[in-house]
């Protein structure tokens, strides 16, 4: 119970994946200039993260390792998140229109979103079992999406704003990122880890 | 097209970090000293150049529905070759960069230039396109590098300049944020004076 | 421009399957040839630090104590792999000068920190060397020797278990990075914690 509380506090608060470890910039950018697109974005890097680590997860264990084939890591990941990308993405229009049409638009740009192959190398890297590398991908997937919405709520509110000529539009949203992960930095202080 | 013109618009006018804003994730994450920025740039012109070869010779023979997933094979395999090289012959850099290495293949300026311009023009002129925004991009990193590790730690290239310690934020993740904001607002300022010159 | 290929489902097929092959080929190719320079520069690596962290010797001894498990029950992460560590014994002539020990600790803030710390045959500290770590840069990763004076105030530390000043011991932390410097000193107490079998723990209380 204490290592649960443990990894959902470190994975969405303490090491929040883009504030602290910068991955999954590109869309945390991209797709934030509205609350609602990035709620869609966000509920759609959940799902495809805790689905790509799954299957990643299981490759790596079960192929990769027992054929020595560890330094094919990356290319493997790659195509199994693009193959699994475009497959949830036809399995979605089948199965759950009204999902799809919440999410779809999303999907095509997860796969160039560093943060799924990030965290799948990462539950490797750290060692977790399978439910370990599940719960810490789901929610530090959750992270991403705090993030992105917050950012979301703090760009709409720039918009209405008059910075200086020279900091309008991505520098102003920059440094308003920057104050954010000030802000989160200040978990790092938490005393988690017991000795 | 002119040869030196598609040089240059990877150096300076579409530079991909300060005027199209790609590959943001290496640029935040390991631009904490100059010298990563550096190898990190030069690692990322690596690939680039290598996908962009073979992208635009292979154009042709790579049909278009599954060209996007193609392209994602030759380049991660450049990437993973780069990977293996630097562990074995840089290992000191390769631990500094870390994960960053693997996820070059995700960058999203590596895949963008074989989508805009690999996959439409010759070899020689791709190869020149990869070099000049690679050359763009290692320099953006390398200057976001020494900006960030002179703020934060009063050092160039690791050489203590003076013996205070800096504004350590600069280094830390935040810092990323602040300090590619403000240059970006510097950046802004001389293309705005220029203009109304 | 030549004629583009059709995407039917035959091209489409034979396209990626020759893509997909030849590339596992170069890579396949490319690790045989790094293979061995990836082991020897790891090799000349951890060489470099046990001469660092020991005063001179002429012959050398390599072996494992085994530990208890590193991982205390966490329900999430897999069975350590390391139940034993590495110990280096350097003797002068027939008599046993130092030993080096290669230790790690998982309490690190990015996960596990590597250290190569170096005994005096009384037990106490010679020198400490970081073989790995995933700190934060700025903070955490001072606990390199060439970052800061941090590894310094190990050295001739005598008392065991060592701690940090926050849990009443005498090592001042890392400003800001206490999880980093416990971290660090954990795997330093799990290193002398597998020497004391071997030069037995008579001057510790």
């Amino acid at each position: 119970m204490e290592a649960l509380v443990v990894i959902i506090i470190s994975t969405v608060f303490v090491n929040n994946i883009v504030f602290s470890q910068f991955l999954g910039i590109c869309p945390f950018l991209g797709v934030s200039n509205k609350i609602s697109t990035s709620m869609g974005m966000g509920a759609a890097v959940i799902f495809v993260i805790t689905i790509a680590t799954l299957v990643t997860y299981l490759v790596f264990q079960y192929i990769l390792v027992p054929f020595n084939l560890v330094f094919l890591q990356t290319i493997c990941y790659i195509l199994i998140i693009a193959a699994l990308v475009q497959m949830l993405e036809i399995m979605l229009k089948k199965v759950s229109p009204s999902l799809y049409q919440a999410l779809g638009i999303f999907l095509p740009l997860i796969t160039t979103n560093c943060a799924v192959l990030g965290v799948s190398i990462m539950v490797i890297q750290q060692n977790y079992n399978l439910g370990g590398a599940l719960l810490y991908a789901f929610f530090t997937a959750v992270g991403f999406a705090l993030a992105l919405v917050l950012f979301a709520g703090c760009r709409e509110h720039l918009e209405m704003m008059d910075p200086p000529k020279n900091m309008k539009g991505m520098p102003i949203a920059l440094i308003t990122a920057g104050i954010l992960a000030l802000a989160f930095m200040g978990f790092a202080g938490l005393n988690l880890f017991k000795y | 097209m002119n040869k030196w013109k598609i040089f240059t618009n990877g150096l300076l006018k579409e530079n991909p970090t300060f005027v199209l804003l790609l590959g943001m994730c290496p640029t935040l994450g390991v631009t904490t000293s100059a010298i990563n920025g550096l190898g990190m740039g030069l690692a990322t012109t690596f690939v680039l150049i290598l996908s962009n070869i073979v992208i635009s010779t292979l154009k042709n023979v790579i049909p278009d529905t599954v060209r996007i997933p193609a392209f994602i094979v030759i380049i991660a395999s450049f990437v993973t070759m780069v990977d293996l090289l630097m562990q074995a012959y840089i290992p000191d850099l390769h631990a500094q960069l870390g994960l960053f290495i693997p996820l070059i293949v995700v960058n999203c300026l590596v895949l963008g230039r074989a989508e805009a311009f690999a996959s439409k023009n010759n070899v020689l002129n791709s190869t020149i396109d990869g070099l000049g925004m690679g050359l763009g991009f290692t320099c953006s990193l390398t200057l976001l590098g020494i900006v960030r590790e002179f703020l934060g730690n009063i050092s160039f290239f690791s050489h203590k300049l003076a013996n205070i310690d800096g504004a350590l934020v600069f280094v830390l993740a935040p810092g990323g944020f602040l300090a590619l904001g403000l240059l970006l607002a510097l950046i802004n300022s001389i293309k705005n004076r220029e203009t109304s010159r | 421009m030549g004629k583009k290929i059709e995407s039917d489902f035959k091209n489409i097929l034979i396209c990626l399957l020759i893509i997909t092959a030849v590339s596992a080929g170069i890579l396949g190719l490319v690790y045989s040839l790094t293979e061995k320079p990836i082991e020897e520069t790891k090799k000349l690596n951890k060489e470099n630090a046990i001469k660092k962290v020991l005063p001179d010797y002429d012959r050398m001894e390599e072996c494992k104590v085994p530990i208890e498990s590193a991982v205390e029950n966490n329900v999430f992460k897999k069975e350590a792999k390391a139940d034993s560590l590495s110990i280096y014994k350097a003797y002068q002539g027939e008599t046993l000068v130092a030993l080096a020990v290669e230790t790690f600790s998982d309490n690190g803030f990015g996960g596990r920190v590597k250290l190569m710390v170096g005994f005096q045959a009384d037990g106490s500290i010679k020198r400490i060397e970081v073989l790995e770590h995933h700190e934060t840069p700025g903070l955490g990763d001072k606990m390199e020797p060439a970052k800061s004076d941090f590894s310094k105030q190990f050295e001739s530390m005598k008392n065991f278990p060592v701690k940090v000043k926050k849990d009443g011991g005498e090592i001042d932390a890392i400003t800001a990075a206490t999880i980093s410097s416990r971290a660090y000193c954990d795997a330093v107490n799990r290193a002398h914690d597998a020497i004391l079998s071997i030069i037995g723990g008579e001057d510790n209380e």
